[in-house]
């Protein structure tokens, strides 16, 4: 029988034991992998915080792997199940549906990143990414939409330069002033540039449609319900900007961001990550607000990339991972992803300062975020399509709006339907 | 044992051992993965789970699907506007070529540069050529010349010949200089022959150019037609979210399959596809071979 200083000594001893055998273990160097698409600005801003990382863990090595954005899904889906490709993984949130059925991801481990806390103090679109009570990912950034204006078309069509539209009223009549045509009426700058394919069906579907009253889907996300008059006036409303009000023209200079950039859109609709591109183009005078309100109404999409731990992740390689999924999620690291990419922090607190609140072009977006949805996308690529198709239907070949939402429902509630 | 064969032996296991190389590495990268899509066109697999055995659901799927009917057409679309006027196009220049007698290395190389161009700049260009007015080239010319403007690629019925254009003038170089190899072998006594026997240019070009030229267009037909069966960059880069619109028009099959695998991640049913394009590019191969290669 062990006598209770016999019991003591053997705990010492195992304690003793565990902290001699752990400390070899602790000096042996882990390497873990991290990818990401490439993006100029989130690449650079990755490499600054692996840098951090790796001066406060001396024994953790990150290598940072870039994949081009076209087979980024594809690569990791790929590499992970054969054992190979990152340890952490950056994916779009609509993604996490795949991804958990392939069980790509391991659950965080809920010691470290604790659901409740989490929940408080994220942004609660971060939800998506908890199932069964554990979160799977987190993100760095989440992003919203916002309206960008150009300053020097405002001035050139005697508008306030400083006071951007603040309605959908007031939109179509600063678009109207500063639609430019030339003598054969051919339009040489749009009133706003336009482009489905870009973030407008986002706009649409989480803006549009819920500020005349409607909603896009059931709050199950398992009922397409876009079919309504309400919505069907949301959507008029967007068609109209091309077929009735005429101050854009679809691929007018390609795409949205193009025209924009030209200086030939004297409005558009985009997200946070666009100002870095914005902000390199010489001879740009833009600025941003928040989305145009409806009878007082405003609704938002927001979006956002998380960081998960794959399942190619065991033993010291996961207990890495954690830290630097730990790291990359700190107030800090959002700080400066936001100064790098133009992305906003995932926590609360750190949006809502008055540093960011009230910063002249991350400050629209942030308010922003406070009245967005994240739509729970199954299948994100094949959901767009049927947005893009839907406007064309009724732009091209001019089909009544109610006509083409309800092919576009149908198309989407079949997608819808095959979520488990 | 080993002494015991004879040369002829040893060359033949020589000669098999260098062989055996490519042909294992030719089952491994293309053969087995062929047969492989065959098996996983049975299947529903979205890359990273388990595949499940669905059995010809795919193809059931296929025939019910209208979207795949669209691209189909749309693909022999570009079939058919591709081929006869991309060749014939070709003949004609290369025909003219070979009768110039100053410059002709020059013009050669000009007609066989946009052949060595990057198809995905070419693309963008061509995009941007296609532009409403004022910024677009083409549709600058049809206003100068008192036409009106045409929407091109936004439009469900011009968007696939516009997306075809580029595509022919790309081609163009390699069959210019392909038609004039062949014009070149044909041998020149014949033209003697004809000549002295009083044969004008036209009836030269029916009884001796075109029937000598069969070997040739026999070659072009079928790497062409496999060209416009397969045009994909074009497609994807002429077209908003590289998805072949509008509405579909210009979606080719391969296209389609592109989205379906690595966008919709639906590898069973892009595998479906992938064995029907199998199947059209096998029977116009041998069709193209019985109708053309024989009858020497």
């Amino acid at each position: 029988m062990l006598g209770r200083r016999n019991l003591l000594g053997v705990a010492v001893g195992t304690a003793a034991g565990t902290i001699l055998a752990t400390a070899p273990a602790r000096a042996q160097p882990v390497e873990i992998e991290y990818w990401q698409y490439t993006f100029k600005e989130r690449v650079e801003a990755m490499d600054e915080l692996i840098k951090r990382f790796q001066a406060a863990n001396p024994d953790i090595t990150v290598r940072h792997v870039t994949v081009p954005y076209d087979n980024y899904r594809t690569r990791i889906a790929a590499a992970v199940p054969a054992g190979e490709g990152p340890d952490v993984v950056q994916l779009y949130y609509g993604w996490l549906d795949a991804f958990m059925q392939a069980k790509l991801l391991q659950p965080l481990p809920k010691t470290v990143f604790d659901p409740a806390t989490i929940d408080r103090e994220f942004f609660p679109i971060v939800g998506n990414m908890k199932i069964d009570g554990a979160y799977y990912a987190l993100p760095t950034a989440v992003r919203a939409l916002a309206l960008f204006w150009n300053k020097k078309l405002f001035k050139e069509a005697g508008l306030d330069p400083q006071k951007p539209p603040a309605t959908l009223e007031e939109l179509i009549t600063v678009a109207k002033a500063t639609t430019k045509r030339d003598g054969s009426g051919n339009m040489v700058s749009e009133g706003i540039a336009l482009d489905v394919a870009g973030q407008d069906l986002h706009w649409i579907r989480e803006g549009l449609i819920r500020q005349f009253g409607g909603a896009p889907f059931s709050p199950d996300g398992r009922k397409v319900t876009y079919t309504t008059p309400e919505a069907v006036a949301g959507v008029t409303w967007y068609t109209n900007l091309v077929t009735q009000e005429k101050v854009s023209e679809m691929g007018f200079m390609t795409d949205q961001v193009t025209a924009f950039k030209a200086g030939r859109a004297a409005l558009t609709v985009d997200g946070s990550f666009r100002l870095g591109a914005f902000d390199t183009q010489r001879g740009l005078d833009y600025a941003v607000t928040e989305l145009p309100a409806y009878n007082g109404k405003r609704s938002n999409f927001a979006s956002y990339w998380v960081n998960g731990i794959t399942s190619k992740a065991k033993g010291p390689k996961f207990d890495a991972a954690v830290k630097f999924l730990q790291f990359v999620t700190t107030e800090e690291a959002m700080k400066l992803w936001m100064e790098k990419v133009g992305e906003l922090p995932a926590r609360v607190a750190l949006a809502h300062t008055d540093a960011v609140k009230n910063h002249p072009k991350y400050g629209p977006f942030v308010r922003g975020l406070d009245y967005a949805v994240a739509t729970d996308f199954v299948d994100e690529s094949a959901q767009r399509k049927i947005m893009m198709d839907m406007v064309d239907r009724v732009v091209i070949q001019k089909m009544p709006v109610a006509q083409s939402l309800a092919i576009a429902a149908t198309e989407e509630q079949k997608i819808l339907d095959t979520r488990k | 044992m080993a002494a015991r064969l004879t040369l002829a032996q040893k060359q033949s296991v020589w000669a098999w051992g260098f062989l055996a190389v490519p042909l294992g590495y030719f089952a491994l990268v293309r053969f087995w993965p062929a047969v492989d899509g065959f098996f996983l066109s049975l299947t529903r697999w979205n890359l990273v789970g388990p595949r499940v055995f669905v059995g010809i659901e795919n193809y059931r799927r296929l025939v019910g699907d209208p979207v795949f009917w669209q691209v189909l057409g749309n693909t022999f679309w570009y079939l058919l506007l591709g081929l006869p006027i991309s060749l014939g196009l070709a003949f004609v220049i290369a025909y003219h070529l070979d009768r110039v007698r100053y410059g002709q290395g020059l013009i050669r190389a000009l007609y066989f540069v946009p052949h060595l161009t990057t198809a995905t700049a070419m693309a963008w260009v061509w995009r941007w050529f296609y532009q409403p007015p004022p910024v677009g080239v083409f549709n600058g010319w049809l206003v100068w010349l008192g036409f009106s403007a045409q929407p091109f690629l936004r439009s469900t019925s011009q968007a696939l010949p516009a997306v075809l254009a580029p595509a022919i003038w790309a081609a163009l170089g390699f069959q210019v200089v392909i038609f004039l190899a062949g014009i070149r072998a044909i041998p020149r006594s014949y033209y003697e022959a004809a000549e002295i026997d009083g044969a004008g240019s036209w009836q030269i070009l029916r009884a001796i150019t075109l029937p000598l030229l069969r070997p040739t267009f026999v070659f072009l037909f079928i790497t062409t037609s496999i060209g416009f069966l397969r045009i994909f960059d074009y497609v994807y880069n002429m077209t908003p979210g590289g998805e072949g619109g509008p509405l579909n028009a210009t979606r080719p099959l391969v296209l389609n399959i592109y989205q379906t695998a690595f966008a919709r991640m639906d590898m069973g049913y892009a595998s479906a596809q992938t064995v029907v394009l199998f199947a059209i590019l096998l029977i116009l191969s041998l069709l193209q071979l019985r109708l053309l290669g024989e009858r020497k």
